[in-house]
């Protein structure tokens, strides 16, 4: 009555060992892929720019001329616009990422807590276009009309600082792309920041609010010092993510080979840069400068990234041998 | 010929590791044909260990082995060359929590079946009623063969994926604490299964409920730190333990 | 004591104040843009959308060629990402575990997803455009497909991670061969999770227009031609907003809308099946 696996041959035994084999291997190969393509990346961007890199060898990261014409190329120019606007966005997202993923933690009643982290979360799902075209449209306008003269107004004969501000109000420039990166990149330090926050012991905080400190205190001197790890790398993703944001950055960053204390100047990013002149690049020179300017971008965009992942390892890692 | 003393498995000199950890040590006992053998001891003792030995679950995990001999119908599993998806097919496994597929009640039953036997329809229904039928389930889900396995209760489920077992006609069953996730009343139907299974298929038992072994077997192995301490038939081994442990553990010294 | 407890107090009401402050001027941002996009956008729509071509400048028409442009290029990533991507994810979840080999391809992988898709557009440039000699449909699915893999990886390796031990034994203790335990029981029960992977992964491409630029370019006029430059909505998009045309500002908000609303719409359906999947378990 038990037929005890008899009717197994061999034959079909052995075709389940074979797709078994071939199944895995075809699992190993598409995974390898993911490493193919790194390795793509970085020999195309290699190859491409090559020329321009032998040509101008390390100089190339601190001249500032950049001309078609003559083929002279340097890409200091599109490197400070890419750091300064990512500065920017560091400034207003850090702080603001910080007091939503508190809020969403600490503050907000459970039934807020779903609604408002997806809300904050469908900022990251609008496509960087749309953040362009009505940072283009509307909110350089309001830039031009209202901000960039207040702040003139008020800080424009201030020492040092009024040297940010100087020029004319045009709406687009160094400042509205910071400002617009600055809210592109919120959610993702957000949704870091308060994942690592929740992570932090029960007990931990309970035994601050037994000896009565306040909500903010058990943030400030338990949560915080607790996360920070988790935090720093969070507000690295946020960085490596400002640094590669091309088209909310190129529609106003004001598309300008000019570097300029003031952030009121239009200016250029290494995105941007790549965006508007790849396709009309005038000669292989020009073209080879534009890939090695995005070999540039992608060094410094996968250092960042790769320093966040650490951090974030780090405190995996922690969090588990705890567990 | 029904109660084979030589053993419908024979385990000799048998060691198992999990890395460098060694959890099982030197076990030698056999299994009876169409009797059932229980494991018991306190936890982390190897019973349950000892039992997925039988069908070499273990080989899942890498840095887990077993050396020695488990002699099933005088060959050796342990062999390298051994067909596991046979084993598998012979010498079939219950877990301890239910664990229906993602799938209707009849297609749960059917996977099983399907593996290695192409059944035409009308087969294929009779397969899963008799199945359904032996696990003592059939007439609480005779109407309900398309709704999904998981919508049953807990009892109900573990005997589905007894069902599932019993589907694919193995020779050896392995049950590993089947009772212990659900209620009393699903523990006794249980129970009273495995008394009507015995008849047709050899099976090993680990339970951590001393009665339920006495009730249920007739063979029980008294494990401790990975060792067989005493093995024999049951009314010896909880009348008359010939080790002092398997007397302390029997009166609830610890455990 | 009651000076220090005051000051203590005050510190607590205003930060927790200003969380809330940051959470408003997040929010803000979010109904600023989707008010401006909705509205410019509905201001812009007609019929003619959907069955004129887009027009020369300064003259009037429709984003059909760049609507279904979009829609075949995302289409082909998505046939294209989709299995790779799982599979991928299922190496990672099922055979390779804890090696360094996975460790490190978890980790590029991670790496890959925020890197700049301008690059990767560049990258395909190099390799398909270069060697074909002209920007096709094709090159911008490709990268495409890459920017959606790393996502679909992502995503898969943690539903499949999900399943737990005890199913997949159960598959295998009825002598199932591996690949039949995967393919017919894991991803049975990580359905949901995968698919909400892969809705993700075609929210961000539906998006982006960066890595377009260098591979499909566009094409004024209706082409289906894989081997072509194809148009397609983001890149039209960029086009007539720098121009100086109104009319063709008009159409770039129009599909503006059109891709916010697919983008919104697919991360909703995507976010319900993720609830959905992390019941389950």
């Amino acid at each position: 009555m038990n037929n005890g696996g008899s009717h197994i041959s061999d034959a079909i035994s052995g075709r389940q060992r074979l797709m078994d084999r071939f199944f895995q291997a075809l699992t190993t190969g598409s995974a390898w892929l993911v490493l193919v393509i790194l390795a793509g990346i970085i020999v195309s961007l290699f190859v491409g720019g090559w020329q321009a890199l032998v040509a101008f060898g390390p100089k190339f990261l601190v001249t500032d001329e950049w001309n078609p014409v003559t083929e002279k190329f340097g890409a200091l120019v599109p490197i400070y616009g890419t750091l300064i606007s990512s500065l920017i966005a560091l400034l207003i997202a850090v702080p603001m990422s910080f007091g939503i993923a508190v809020f969403l933690t600490e503050v907000a009643p459970g039934w807020m807590r779903r609604p408002i982290g997806t809300a904050i979360e469908l900022l990251a799902a609008i496509p960087s276009i749309i953040y362009g075209m009505w940072g283009l449209f509307v909110f350089a306008p309001v830039m031009s009309d209202r901000v960039q003269p207040w702040l003139q107004n008020h800080f424009g004969d201030t020492p040092l600082i009024g040297a940010l501000f100087q020029g004319a109000p045009l709406g687009i420039g160094m400042l509205p792309a910071g400002i617009i990166l600055g809210i592109m990149i919120i959610p993702f330090i957000t949704a870091l920041m308060r994942d690592v926050f929740l992570t932090t012991p029960k007990f931990l905080k309970e035994s601050a609010y037994g000896v009565g400190a306040t909500h903010w205190e058990v943030v400030w001197n338990v949560v915080l010092p607790y996360t920070r790890v988790g935090a720093v790398g969070g507000i690295f993703l946020g960085l490596g993510r400002a640094l590669g944001e091309t088209m909310a950055v190129t529609f106003v960053i004001g598309n300008t080979h000019r570097m300029s204390a003031s952030l009121f100047e239009p200016g250029n990013s290494i995105a941007s840069t790549l965006a508007n002149e790849f396709n009309e690049a005038v000669g292989d020179m020009h073209t080879s400068a534009l890939i090695a300017l995005g070999l540039v971008l992608f060094m410094i965009t996968f250092i960042v990234l790769a320093l966040a992942k650490l951090l974030l390892l780090g405190l995996e890692s922690r969090d588990s041998a705890k567990s | 010929m029904e109660n084979d003393i030589s053993g419908k498995i024979q385990v000799r000199d048998l060691n198992f590791f999990y890395g460098k950890y060694q959890a099982l040590k030197n076990i030698g006992l056999d299994i009876a044909t169409n009797m059932v053998t229980a494991f018991i001891g306190p936890s982390g003792c190897g019973k349950s260990t000892l039992l997925r030995t039988f069908n070499r679950m273990y080989e899942l995990y890498p840095g887990q082995r077993a050396t020695g001999d488990i002699q099933l119908d005088g060959e050796n599993i342990l062999a390298p060359g051994t067909d596991l998806f046979r084993l598998r097919a012979r010498v079939g496994m219950v877990f301890q929590k239910p664990t229906p597929f993602p799938m209707s009640i009849y297609e749960n039953i059917a996977f099983g079946v399907r593996l290695y036997e192409k059944l035409l329809r009308s087969e294929m229904d009779d397969r899963v009623e008799w199945a359904l039928q032996q696990a003592a389930l059939w007439g609480e889900v005779k109407d309900k063969l398309r709704q999904n396995g998981m919508s049953l209760s807990g009892g109900q489920q573990q005997r589905l994926c007894i069902a599932r077992a019993i589907a694919v006609k193995p020779e050896v069953m392995l049950l590993d604490e089947p009772a212990s996730a659900l209620d009393p009343i699903s523990t006794l139907k249980i129970e009273e299964l495995i008394y009507e299974l015995k008849k047709n298929y050899t099976i090993v038992i680990v339970t951590h409920n001393m009665q339920q072994a006495a009730r249920v077997s007739d063979f029980t192995a008294f494990m401790y730190l990975g060792e067989a301490v005493e093995f024999g038939n049951t009314n010896t081994i909880f009348t008359n333990p010939s080790k002092k442990q398997t007397e302390d553990y029997i009166t609830g010294r610890y455990g | 004591m009651g000076l220090r407890y005051f000051r203590r107090r005050t510190v607590n009401i205003v930060s927790l104040t200003g969380s809330l402050l940051a959470t408003i001027f997040g929010l803000f941002w979010l109904f600023w843009i989707l008010w401006t996009t909705v509205s410019y956008g509905i201001a812009a729509l007609d019929w003619n959308l959907f069955h004129q071509n887009t027009p020369a400048p300064g003259g009037i028409g429709g984003l059909a060629n760049a609507i279904v442009g979009s829609l075949i290029m995302v289409g082909l990533a998505t046939v294209i990402g989709t299995p790779v991507g799982i599979l991928a994810g299922t190496y990672l979840a099922e055979y390779g575990g804890r090696t360094w080999v996975a460790g490190t391809i978890r980790f590029i992988n991670d790496i890959l997803l925020s890197a700049p898709s301008i690059i990767i557009g560049l990258f395909v440039y190099e390799l398909v455009v270069v060697s074909m000699g002209h920007f096709s449909a094709l090159a911008g699915a490709i990268a495409l497909a890459i920017i959606m893999l790393p996502v679909v990886i992502r995503t898969t390796e943690e539903m499949l991670r999900l399943v737990p031990n005890t199913l997949r034994e159960a598959a295998l203790a009825l002598g199932a061969p591996r690949w039949k335990m995967i393919s017919l029981v894991a991803y049975r029960a990580a359905l949901s999770g995968i698919l909400t992977g892969v809705l993700l992964a075609i929210a961000r491409i539906a998006g982006e227009t960066a890595p377009l630029l260098f591979t499909a370019l566009s094409n004024q006029f209706w082409s289906t031609d894989l081997m072509q430059p194809m148009a397609n909505l983001p890149v039209v998009i960029f086009q007539f907003a720098m121009s100086p045309y109104s009319e063709w500002h008009t159409l770039a908000w129009a599909g503006s809308l059109l891709i916010t609303l697919s983008v919104l719409i697919l991360s909703i359906v995507a976010r319900a099946l993720l609830s959905k999947a992390h019941m389950d378990h």
